[in-house]
């Protein structure tokens, strides 16, 4: 009853969302409000049907009704509550119906918030969610109809694969969804901008804390997915250029190119065809996700689908979407007026080379995942795109982009000072060329990379420092007046200032890993001492433990060091007997920001086991570097012009600027 | 002195003092006693890819196959091999497939020529418009400010009758 319940539903959202996709549409052409205002309750109604149908999905993996094909295939009775509920979306046809309500809650989101937008652009990009919401529900309804029952029930579920079955399940793919869709709504505002052949700042205005919330959702679940693929998978690895990986990163990179590009479109009215097209890509590379991912075409960890009927659909949708709105981008594109002049160097300036690089990490990444794919059709061939080809082309666009981030807000809009800010940036210059010389001195002449970047990193990051220490007059007033000044700033500044020191930390944590990273790969009895970089971990003993749906074997390890006991690690390993797989879980200890990392290997006749020992140096900033850029994106989504929606006073916010 | 103000640098300059030992990801029994040829050793493993893993280099691998790969390899460089001729040999046996990092030839130029064409493209294309629009400007033909013959037209309209009315 349940599970027909929720099917239904999402039929009943699917004829909704029909009605969404049409009836504003023609209300915006003929200017009538009442057809217009269709768009608000049929995006309501629509979340609340599909909230019902996955509402559905988690109760009958809650109950383990095993009558339903998708509950059977996924579940078992003796699974943890919580895996019963996370593994709703640990697989195909649940995650696509995860993705689904999430662009239902961006959709009711518009409709609540969107009170202050033009009626006919509200319902113009209501009618674009309307069409992307109707594709999916068919692609559901046709192909991945999770709510599918069985003739003969069985009695017991085959359960979760178990490296899903962690924690980590409950965040990465809601997170990464919430991201991926959530710039849905910045493509659908695109297209009803090209649609009306009006465009102008307000428009950025209103796209901005959109794209800002999918920015910071991506972020953070990008970042949760490579800390996640650190800690399960045991080769204390945390970005693989993996195909799946990069259809994560494509969207993102796009995405912060668009972040900064709305910005000039916001500030000065220019860009203006260029963020509209922007929009368009970022979420087609979030389809084209999409599409890698849930198509099987790659073979990886994540693809649990492998039946080409919906990598047909899929792809159709694919080319539907991204076609259309290309063509339609081609089409209207010309009709959008250009916005203000400026020169090569200024805030634009610098926002506009910031796009050019990050456009071009993009395009080097899409490549990079897609040749293989295109050779291997088109010629038969196969060839290998792995980790040495994206260090060798995408690592280096890094640099110019790092050296020129700190000028940018430094630099004044229209026409700025190039001269003026270098000499802000002074104290950055010295911090980071004392570090290279100290750190080049420590190594002894080994290999110059590792300084150089961490110089660049500490130069980012003291950069986005200057720049909040000359807006408020940090030592050139007293103390109190400066922070009174600093309470004052916008607080999309402090976002700013937040998410620019968090690349330069996750930076710092990125080459500390890599070029100091200690590995020890010994076989240990009970009793064995392992020396890694200068801590103890001596093996005390290997236990047996029964868990809920699988058998542990767990080993006791008291690091010390310098002779003091300072903690225990437990790794252990994992038999799920339903499905005969095993899954390594590594134990970590924090050391400061540096982690001691074990994982386990196989047990010899003797009675030793294998183990790999990491001592990975200031690890923990290369997610700390994210967090800090999410926060950065609070911070400014809670600044008052993107709440109020309405333009601040010009004389206000030119009172904080800093004095020329 | 210098310790001091070292330090004051905190946590990083410390690892990067007790950290700098040699590392070693392969199995024990598989390192060559040469060093320089080991870490030459490492150096290719880290572009071969383990040919039946996921995404993994047989550097990072524990599947037999990686073992075997490594073994390969150090049998090769201790016969003498050039880094290139090892790479040679592996590829003339598994193909173009056990490269992670693809060799510059005829059906590769676009993966490794994208990114800089996309760059330069780029840059030329901002230069372009760059110049188009500030020469424009400098014309007073700015699209912005270029008025269409209609209003042209009514603008000398209003022009001259406000001519006319200061007369009278």
């Amino acid at each position: 009853m349940i599970a027909e319940a929720g099917h239904y539903a999402l039929v009943l959202a699917l004829a909704l969302a029909l009605i969404q996709s049409t009836v504003p549409m023609i209300g915006a052409r003929l200017r009538d409000p009442a057809l217009m205002n269709v768009a608000r309750s049929t995006a309501l109604a629509q979340l609340l049907f599909v909230g019902l149908s996955f509402g559905a999905l988690i109760a009958l993996n809650v109950m383990s009704d095993f009558s339903v094909a998708n509950v059977y295939e996924n579940s078992h009775s003796m699974k943890p509550l919580i895996y019963k509920i996370t593994g709703v979306w640990g697989n195909h046809e649940g995650s696509m119906l995860l993705w689904v309500s999430i662009l239902a809650l961006f959709g009711g989101l518009v409709a609540v918030f969107g009170n202050n937008l033009p009626l006919s652009l509200r319902a113009n990009a209501l009618g674009v969610q309307g069409w992307i919401s109707t594709a999916f529900y068919l692609f559901i309804l046709l192909t991945s109809n999770p709510f599918l029952r069985l003739a003969n029930p069985p009695l017991e579920g085959r359960d979760l694969n178990p490296v899903l079955q962690d924690p980590g399940l409950a965040v990465h793919p809601p997170m990464l969804y919430l991201g991926y869709v959530g710039f849905s709504i910045s493509f659908s505002f695109a297209i009803a901008a090209l649609i009306e052949g009006r465009i102008d700042a307000a428009w950025a205005r209103w796209v901005r804390p959109w794209t800002l919330m999918a920015w910071m959702f991506l972020t953070l679940g990008i970042a949760m997915g490579s800390y996640w693929a650190y800690y399960e998978l045991g080769w204390g690895g945390w970005w693989f250029w993996d195909p799946v990986e990069n259809a994560s990163l494509m969207p993102w990179l796009a995405g912060t190119a668009l972040l900064h590009s709305a910005v000039v479109m916001e500030k000065r009215n220019a860009l203006k065809v260029w963020t509209v097209l922007l929009a368009i890509l970022t979420f087609s590379l979030s389809l084209l996700g999409t599409f890698l991912v849930r198509s099987g075409v790659l073979t990886s960890v994540h693809a649990f689908a492998t039946d080409p009927t919906r990598g047909v659909f899929i792809l159709l949708i694919l080319c539907v979407f991204i076609g259309g709105s290309l063509s339609l981008y081609a089409w209207r594109a010309s009709s959008l007026k250009q916005g203000g002049l400026f020169a090569p160097i200024s805030r634009e300036g610098a926002l506009v080379l910031n796009n050019l690089l990050l456009t071009t990490a993009c395009a080097t990444v899409f490549i990079g995942t897609l040749y293989p794919l295109g050779l291997e059709v088109l010629t038969g061939e196969r060839i290998s795109v792995g980790a040495p080809f994206f260090n060798l082309t995408f690592a280096p666009l890094f640099v110019p982009l790092l050296l020129a981030l700190p000028f940018g807000p430094l630099l004044a809009w229209k026409r700025g000072d190039i001269a003026g800010a270098a000499q802000r940036l002074y104290a950055a210059g010295i911090v980071a060329l004392v570090s290279i010389a100290v750190l080049w001195a420590w190594v002894r002449g080994g290999s110059a990379f590792a300084p150089l970047a961490i110089g660049l990193a500490l130069f980012v990051i003291v950069g986005a420092l200057t720049d909040i220490a000359e807006r408020s007059m940090l030592f050139r007033m007293p103390l109190s007046i400066s922070l009174r000044r600093a309470r004052g700033l916008p607080r999309a500044s402090w976002g700013t200032m937040f998410a620019h020191v968090g690349v330069g930390v996750a930076l710092i944590g990125i080459v500390c890993e890599t070029t100091w990273n200690t590995e020890l790969i010994s076989t240990l009895k009970p009793g064995d001492v392992a020396k890694v970089a200068g801590y103890e971990l001596k093996l005390d003993d290997i236990s047996q433990r029964q868990g809920p749906n699988f058998g542990e074997m767990l080993a006791h390890f008291t690091v010390s060091e310098g002779g003091k006991v300072i903690g225990t690690m437990t790794p252990s390993k994992r038999s799920f007997t339903t499905r005969a797989m095993s899954t390594t879980e590594a134990a970590l200890m924090s050391r400061g920001v540096s982690q001691l990392y074990i994982s386990l290997g196989d047990t010899a006749a003797s009675g030793a086991i294998a183990v790999r020992i990491y001592h990975k140096p200031m690890v923990l900033l290369i997610w700390f570097g994210p967090l800090l850029m999410a926060f950065g994106g609070l911070l400014s989504l809670s600044d008052r012009r993107l709440r109020v929606g309405a333009p601040k006073p010009a004389k206000a916010s030119r009172s904080l600027q800093p004095a020329e | 002195m210098w310790g001091k103000s070292l330090r004051a640098l905190g946590a990083l300059l410390y690892f990067a003092f007790a950290v700098m030992q040699p590392a070693f990801a392969v199995q024990p029994d598989e390192v060559m006693k040469d060093p320089a040829k080991e870490t030459r050793a490492r150096e290719l493993s880290r572009e071969l890819r383990c040919m039946v893993c996921q995404n993994q280099s047989i550097d990072d691998s524990e599947a037999p196959l990686a073992r075997d790969l490594r073994l390969l390899v150090r049998e090769r460089i201790a016969a003498g091999d050039s880094n290139r001729q090892v790479i040679d040999f592996l590829v003339a046996r598994y193909g173009e497939y056990v490269l992670l990092k693809p060799r510059f030839e005829g059906q590769t130029l676009l993966l490794w020529l994208l990114t800089p064409l996309a760059l330069g493209g780029g840059a030329f294309g901002l230069w372009w418009q760059y110049r188009r629009r500030s020469r424009l400007a400098e014309n007073g033909r700015d699209e912005r400010g270029a008025l269409t013959p209609e209003e042209e037209a009514r603008l000398q309209k209003l022009l001259a009758s406000q001519a006319s009315e200061t007369m009278e």
